[in-house]
């Protein structure tokens, strides 16, 4: 089809024409700043790739100047192989490995069109890893929807949970681990959040930039199609006639199948040492693909945007460029090797097509059919964005929130009344079995998975001969967030910590989806002020640094915003997996011991929010040092064989360690209330810094004097009988027993009655 | 000498390196055959891994048994060549003609991914002789489109014939006619088995080590031969 596009030369020629910016998402003063860069009106090209590259997503915007924290805050660290600001964070962890990991939000699009929002999200964070020259081993997936019995959650949880497995399996990705919480305040608003882990040699590190004048632009992947537009279908609609296809889908599709194919291709091309520098395309497609790579590298690039290939012929060149048609990435390749690129590719049958070149203009310059419609310093597009430093303000509300303390609500006075509660909340939908989720997920493929849900952390093996291997917990309790955003944001650091440590592994580095409503609303620009704050704090004090992130704002409904939910991921190292911790209660005739103080703390627990729909008050005290202590203790007991499991005291309280335990392989215990402790507080509190673990009675001392050596206090609570049943006593004069297979029917019942 | 087992990589092959690891365990030389190159490079025998074979977006194992390897490995199957096929495997080989009946949606209508105690109701094949009859293994399972159906004259020839290899215990976990998990050719050398073994021969990563027998059946099998 041929219409004529709007050139640079019209642009120049008709500078009075009115441009529909505003549709777009620019401010005024953002369209204003283009033309004073462009020193002219901008075609409708380069509207199109400033509008999605100064969005929110793209340029963090309302984030960055508070970002930056976690650059300043970093610790010292001889770990970190790449930091903040490229694909993803490389991490060292030892042998000549490394291990790269990141988390990304896909929540709009995934409540629009739960399936291919998650099956995308799964395929945008893997890229990011290839683009790094790592082999994804594994994903996780933290996701939040609203109360579990709304009709809309079941619209929702089950395309999502078949999209990741839809997508995943697909792909031969083991799923490892993640988090399901439910709660009101995401119904209109769920959170679909990705991780993904890949590993590489030292040595093979790739970084996205457009090096050396000469070298030649790859696009290769999947066709270019009008999937993900998005804005851009009212460029083609406003500014030109009305005769072509204007409405577009919003949401990415994806195509598994050619994502596996682009990893073995991309891995492929890389380890043949053929490419100069490569970019995954993901949010704004080749418009944030070509300025990023040339802004990295020489400066200049110049396309041929007719050359790429389409799904769709009828496709305007806005389009093109703002297109998030899934499936595809962008590489560096000096001319002499691109014969050899292109026939890894057509081995792989992958799709590639030369579009441009690398030049040192320091202007990205884009043809279509012979004509300019881009002529742009790409730095201004893809790294000088606006910036903004939004107000913010404590909220009115927090204070009478604190102050909303749950000493007022009803506990239980009897065993009877005690019992039931548990039996409750085991079977409430936060704590209730998630087997209904995964066992929709391949956890198995690629041989190399150690541990998975509900284990305290995804563990894989990355090297076969020496058992070297890497542990990943993603965690938040966006209730603690609410209470106190910035000791919520460490809380949610503590409890991803403790449970890679849990599973015996030294955490190493942390990365983030930081999860709010609205920037322009002072009260949300508060809460994330606090949480980026306190996890910046926490990672300082903790010594491991973040490798990267991921904001996602606008998480709200009306004026209602989400719990503000910064989920981290902590990823940690274990020397030798074969002596990883895991959480199912050992052999008979072990003895069970707390690690950690036990305080009375139910503000914004899973009792209160159960039991009493209640939340006020502040969160457990966050202690970190506490924190580092119990860590190097579960480490040291794992490295020396001392313990035979361990689970970290969190959501649900010590009960729900013990239920656990007990259910992983069928084997009960019987546990004494210590003396002076009130069995509910023992119970049910979410004082945090505690696990619970099992070792042979005759390493009982080791345990208890390494736990005296780094001034963690223990306490010997019960022990592992193996009979039918969960017993613990006494509690208010009685000893409480729960059968196991009460336990697990009560906890396996609750998913297939909501989700079928 | 070292038996050389063939692990065929289609586009969207995912357990073959699991496939060629189980080998290199039971003690054989896992040998990787490409889907574009057709021939077997002399190996011993060969298994179809699982994985999602040009992405399953038709029925699966449809588009996979027009690859140019088959061509080779179907003449060598018909000849005697043991053959295991594992999940989408199982499929191609369906498709493939070699193994009677086809593999449909699971009746649950999701993925599933379990670990799935399965019976070795036949050690006559190369692939399970090192089982005894009766013996319980549970092994990962996980698919899709799992649920295997056929006539119910094929059903009753393959029992008759003794040619159900395993059967699901406990819980039929896709709606498989007879509780079926796994089939072979009358002549008993090419084996079809939705369950995976390959993913259950270390204790560390697997649920048992119960999968093992499979490959060391087939390296013993060889090596006598």
């Amino acid at each position: 089809m041929t219409r004529h596009p709007d050139t640079v030369a019209d642009a120049i020629a008709h500078p009075e024409r009115e441009q529909p910016y505003d549709q777009l998402g620019l401010k005024p003063n953002e369209y204003d700043d283009i033309r004073t860069i462009l020193g002219r009106r901008p075609t409708s090209a380069e509207l199109a790739m400033y509008s999605v590259m100064w969005s929110e997503h793209c340029s963090y915007k309302s984030s960055k100047v508070h970002l930056s924290q976690f650059g300043d805050k970093k610790p010292e660290t001889d770990k970190l192989l790449v930091g903040i600001g490229e694909n993803a964070g490389v991490v060292d962890v030892g042998q000549g490995w490394a291990v790269t990991f990141k988390v990304e939000s896909h929540n709009h699009p995934s409540y629009v069109e739960p399936y291919q929002g998650a099956a995308t999200g799964i395929g945008g964070i893997v890229r990011d890893i290839i683009s790094m020259g790592a082999r994804p081993v594994a994903v996780m997936d933290p996701l939040r929807f609203g109360a579990a019995d709304h009709p809309d959650t079941r619209r929702v949880l089950p395309g999502v949970v078949a999209g990741i497995g839809g997508y995943g399996n697909c792909l031969g990705l083991p799923n490892i681990g993640g988090e399901i919480v439910f709660d009101p305040c995401y119904q209109g608003n769920p959170l679909v959040n990705a991780l993904a882990v890949g590993i590489l040699r030292h040595g093979d590190i790739h970084l996205a930039s457009a090096k050396g004048v000469g070298n030649l632009v790859v696009l290769y992947g999947a066709k270019t199609g009008g999937d993900g537009i998005g804005g851009a279908s009212i460029l083609a609609s406003e500014t030109f006639d009305d005769g072509g296809p204007t409405k577009r889908p919003a949401v990415q599709v994806g195509d598994p199948f050619v994502e596996k194919l682009l990893i073995e291709c991309t891995l492929e091309v890389l380890h043949a040492g053929l490419v100069e520098g490569i970019q995954d395309l993901g949010a704004a497609g080749i418009s944030c693909a070509t300025s990023e790579l040339a802004s990295n590298g020489e400066g200049g690039m110049h396309v041929r945007l007719d050359a790429v290939p389409l799904r769709d012929a009828t496709l305007t060149p806005e389009e093109i460029l703002m297109s998030e048609s899934q499936e595809r990435m962008a590489a560096v390749v000096t001319p002499e090797k691109i014969d050899a690129f292109l026939a890894i590719c057509a081995k792989w049958d992958v799709t590639a097509d030369v579009i441009g070149e690398v030049t040192d203009t320091g202007r990205l310059i884009i043809e279509w059919h012979g004509d300019v419609i881009v002529d742009v310093p790409p730095r201004t597009v893809a790294h000088d964005g606006p910036v903004y430093n939004r107000p913010y303000a404590r909220p009115s509300w927090q204070d009478a929130l604190q102050a909303d303390v749950p000493d007022a609500l009803a506990r239980p006075t009897t065993a009877v009344e005690l019992h039931d509660t548990v039996l409750r909340m085991v079977g409430s939908p936060n704590l209730a079995s998630k087997t209904w989720v995964t066992q929709q997920y391949d956890r198995y493929v690629l041989g190399n998975t150690v541990l998975a849900q509900p284990e305290d952390a995804g563990v894989i093996r990355v090297d076969e001969t020496s058992g070297l291997g890497v542990a990943l917990s993603t965690d938040c309790n966006g209730r603690f967030a609410k209470l106190d955003p910035y000791n919520g944001a460490k809380l949610a650091l503590a409890e991803a910590y403790r449970n890679v440590a849990a599973t015996g592994a030294e955490p190493l580095a942390v990365t983030n989806c930081l999860n709010f409503g609205s920037p322009e609303d002072p009260d949300v620009m508060w809460q994330f002020e606090r949480a980026v704050t306190g996890l910046a704090d926490g990672c300082l004090e903790l010594g491991i640094p973040v490798t990267g992130g991921n904001v996602s704002f606008y998480n709200q409904t009306g004026d209602v915003a989400i719990h503000p939910t910064p989920v981290v991921g902590v990823l940690g190292v274990i020397d030798d997996v074969a002596l990883r911790t895991p959480i199912a209660f050992g052999e008979v005739g072990d003895v069970v011991l707390l690690l950690g103080t036990t305080r009375d703390e139910v503000a914004g627990s899973e009792w209160a929010h159960v039991v009493h729909s209640h939340l006020g008050g502040l969160p457990p005290v966050v202690d970190l040092e506490a924190e580092r202590q119990l860590a190097q203790v579960l480490v040291a007991a794992s490295r020396g064989s001392l313990v035979t499991a361990a689970h970290d005291v969190s959501d649900g309280g010590l009960v729900q360690v013990l239920v656990e335990m007990a259910l992983r392989h069928h084997v009960g215990a019987d546990i004494t209330v210590p003396e002076g402790v009130d069995a509910f507080v023992f119970l049910l509190a979410e004082a945090t810094a505690r696990a619970v673990v099992t070792c042979a009675v005759d390493r009982v001392d080791e345990v208890v004097a390494l736990a005296g050596a780094h001034g963690v206090p223990v306490e010997r609570i019960g022990e592992v009988t193996g009979t039918d049943e969960l017993r613990v006593g006494p509690t208010y004069g009685e000893t409480l027993a729960w059968g196991l297979h009460d336990l697990r029917t009560v906890a396996d019942a609750t998913f297939p009655a909501l989700f079928g | 000498m070292t038996m050389r087992i063939g692990v065929v990589t289609f586009p969207g092959s995912l357990d073959d390196r699991d496939a060629a690891r189980a080998v290199r365990i039971a003690g054989g030389e896992a040998v990787a055959l490409w889907h574009g190159d057709a021939d077997l490079h002399g190996v011993d025998a060969v298994v179809l891994p699982g994985g999602f074979s040009y992405g399953d977006y038709l029925r699966c194992g449809a588009i996979a048994r027009f690859a140019p390897v088959m061509g080779p490995l179907v003449d060598a199957a018909n000849g005697g060549l043991p053959v295991l096929g594992i999940c989408n495997g199982f499929q191609v080989l369906c498709e493939s003609h070699l193994l009677p009946g086809a593999l449909v949606r699971n009746d649950s209508l999701h993925f599933v991914c379990r670990d799935q105690r399965l019976r070795i109701e036949s050690t006559t094949t190369p692939w399970t002789s090192e089982y005894t009859v009766g013996q319980e293994i549970v092994v990962p399972l996980k698919n899709g489109e799992g649920g295997y159906v056929a006539s119910e004259a094929v059903l009753d020839e393959l029992e008759g014939e003794g040619r159900v290899v395993a059967r699901y215990l406990e819980l039929n976990p896709n709606g498989s006619r007879r509780d079926i998990a796994g089939i072979s050719n009358a002549r008993g050398n090419v084996v079809g088995l939705m369950p995976h073994p390959e993913h259950a021969v270390e204790a560390l990563t697997g649920p048992t080590t119960d999968g093992l027998g499979f490959f060391t059946s087939i390296l013993k099998g060889l090596v006598e031969a």
